[in-house]
């Protein structure tokens, strides 16, 4: 188990670092004058050009650039942003209000998507399964962005039964509803997998078995079939946390949360790359460490997976 | 009714002669079988007329409307709402808030969305299929390095890798678009690959090929890509809906295409601000780029069916 904990971690250090170098390299060497741009309209004055490129450090190259970034990172240092403030800053600001919408989409993610797939799964062919099943397709086609503004349309303006942006970010309940329109999508997913795995594993030998030992049924379901079903859902689950952060850019947009998505966007649009970059850096971080997580969760659900 | 069923009826000479003609009684191969239950697959029908109706909007739009789509009138037409009797005609949908008729654009829509998703998806595959192909082929430090290669990319999500891609580009064509998309995309079709390839490479059809003194070339185009192609079909129609919902997003954005191209995502995002006032101008173009997203996940599903023996 620590042996392979240790070689996972090692393994994650080439992917960590090609791609925050992939960021890097997009972020700072595509077309676009960030520090021009900050003159706005008016004429920029050179000497104050190059004294702003030689403090953020513009005027070396870009792997020189990218190694002061990378050994400044590892200080705890993530940078200025072009407007003067730590990105670490405005990172302590944004991901607090992004940890709480993704845990809540994640929680609804998990609780109603592996209810509703273990239900469909175990009805197959019945009407509440033909019912969700037509219902996540529907979700699955639709994007985002129009979910988010039917919902607010429908809920906040017409029928005004929430306020239609988030004004309190700490308040859980405004939360509610644009986390659930972040999660539709992994939702809809996660009720396809889990009713696909479940009714592959109910036709198993071991839950004949089980049945035929005289097990009560919750015991058969809850432990034995769960178990085994579970195991494709928790690796998209995994994969899912880090890009219901990153991916919550739309969402935010929508319901006006001040979160990662929205800062992010903000960021990409003025070409502010210190933000980007530090902000992409944690969502990878997130990321790596999720799927990490996975890994052990197999050892856990299936007791056949033993890491030596 | 019986006439029908009973089995000493097919088994007259007439019935054997046109079975054998029409090669019942001869091994199919994977792909006729598929075909077989497509055939009597309704969902398979349904996602392909749809999907037709949708490449032949966006190849004749001609044929659906005379309008112009970019044709405004502000003072006669200003967010006018649909008139259901009108169809087919420019105010079937009502009219936008530049006073251009809905229906026209949104036919004229079509376009844009199918080109990116059909391009975007043609050069995942080519790409993906590629990287995935050697990868689990060759193994050892090739595969090593380039699993590492999709473990980067994959570290960032498509949506903000575009995004980040696009946003140096001030003109965007549906080319950059989908430049865009391919480069953060490809990444899923190689690890399907990658995992098929594997599993065919141990075959016994492959070391015979290379027995024979086939090529490393000709075993992996002729022999094992025919074996490993049904997955990557399958994720490659279900894909090809995701990224035309993405193309759409990155449009909403703003992020994607521009205004002079008529597209569905451009729309959307021009009748956010109006949605209070003439839902109509949102909810058309969304539902036709909601429908056209659902025919290719239906295809994908059904091609999925017919692919998989395990089903039948």
């Amino acid at each position: 188990m620590g042996r392979f904990v240790a070689r996972r971690l090692l393994q994650m250090i080439p992917v960590f670092i090609g791609t925050t170098l992939l960021i890097f390299l997009m972020v700072y060497s595509l077309p676009g004058d960030p520090i021009k741009s900050l003159f706005g309209p008016k004429a920029a004055d050179p000497a104050t050009v190059a004294r702003l490129r030689h403090e953020y450090g513009l005027d070396k190259s870009l792997l020189e650039q990218y190694w002061n970034y990378i050994s400044g990172l590892f200080q705890g240092d993530f940078g200025q942003s072009f407007t003067g403030r730590p990105v670490a800053d405005l990172m302590s600001e944004a991901f607090p209000v992004t940890i709480r919408l993704a845990l809540l989409a994640f929680g609804f993610e998990v609780i109603v998507g592996i209810a509703l797939g273990v239900l469909t799964g175990m009805r197959r062919g019945k009407f509440l399964d033909q019912f969700v099943l037509v219902l996540t397709l529907l979700v699955i086609s639709v994007p985002v962005f129009v979910i988010g503004y039917v919902t607010q349309f429908l809920l906040g303006l017409k029928w005004k039964v929430i306020t239609p942006t988030v004004q309190d970010s700490e308040n859980l309940g405004q939360l509610m509803i644009p986390a659930i329109v972040l999660a539709a999508l992994s939702l809809a997913y996660v009720i396809r997998l889990t009713r696909t795995t479940v009714g592959e594993n109910l036709r198993a030998d071991y839950i004949r078995t089980a049945v035929a030992k005289g097990l009560p049924r919750k015991r058969v379901v809850g432990v034995h079939l769960m178990r085994n079903s579970l195991i494709p859902v928790v690796t998209f689950l995994g994969t899912d946390l880090g890009l219901l952060m990153g991916g919550a850019i739309v969402t935010e947009g929508i319901f006006n949360i001040q979160g990662v998505g929205f800062t992010l966007f903000k960021a990409i649009q003025t070409s502010e790359g210190p933000t980007v970059v530090g902000i992409v850096t944690v969502l990878v971080l997130v990321y790596l460490l999720t799927s990490l997580l996975v890994d052990l969760l197999y050892a856990v659900l299936d007791p056949r997976i033993r890491y030596a | 009714m019986p006439e029908k069923t009973l089995p000493h009826e097919t088994t007259t000479p007439e019935a054997v002669s046109t079975a054998l003609k029409s090669g019942a009684g001869k091994p199919r191969s994977l792909g006729q079988d598929a075909w077989r239950e497509l055939r009597g697959s309704w969902l398979f029908w349904a996602s392909g007329v749809l999907l037709i109706l949708f490449i032949v909007m966006a190849a004749f739009p001609s044929l659906f409307t005379d309008v112009d789509p970019r044709q405004a009138d502000l003072r006669g037409h200003y967010l006018a709402p649909p008139n259901w009797s009108h169809i087919f005609e420019g105010d079937w949908f009502g009219y936008n808030g530049q006073g251009q008729s809905v229906y026209a654009r949104t036919v004229h829509g079509a376009r844009a969305s199918i080109i990116v998703g059909v391009c975007v998806t043609l050069a995942v595959t080519v790409v993906g299929g590629f990287v995935g192909m050697l990868a689990g082929y060759f193994g050892g430090w090739v595969d090593a390095l380039l699993s590492r290669l999709t473990d980067i990319f994959f570290g960032i999500p498509l949506l903000l890798g575009a995004l980040t891609l696009l946003q140096a580009f001030t003109h965007r064509t549906a080319w950059t678009v989908s430049l865009g998309l391919a480069t953060f995309g490809w990444m899923q079709i190689a690890r399907v690959m990658r995992g098929a390839v594997i599993t065919q490479k141990q075959a016994d059809f492959v070391t015979a090929a290379r027995a024979l003194g086939a090529g490393t070339g000709r075993i992996l185009l002729r022999h094992i890509l025919p074996n490993v192609i049904g997955p990557v079909i399958v994720v490659a129609t279900i894909a090809l809906g995701g990224y035309i919902s993405t193309e759409a997003t990155l449009s909403y954005l703003g992020i994607g295409l521009q205004d002079p191209v008529v597209s569905w995502g451009v729309d959307i995002s021009a009748a956010q601000s109006q949605l209070r006032d003439a839902p109509h101008v949102l909810l058309v173009p969304a539902s036709f780029l909601s429908l056209t997203v659902l025919a290719f996940i239906l295809l994908g599903d059904a091609v999925r069916d017919a692919l998989d023996p395990k089903l039948r």
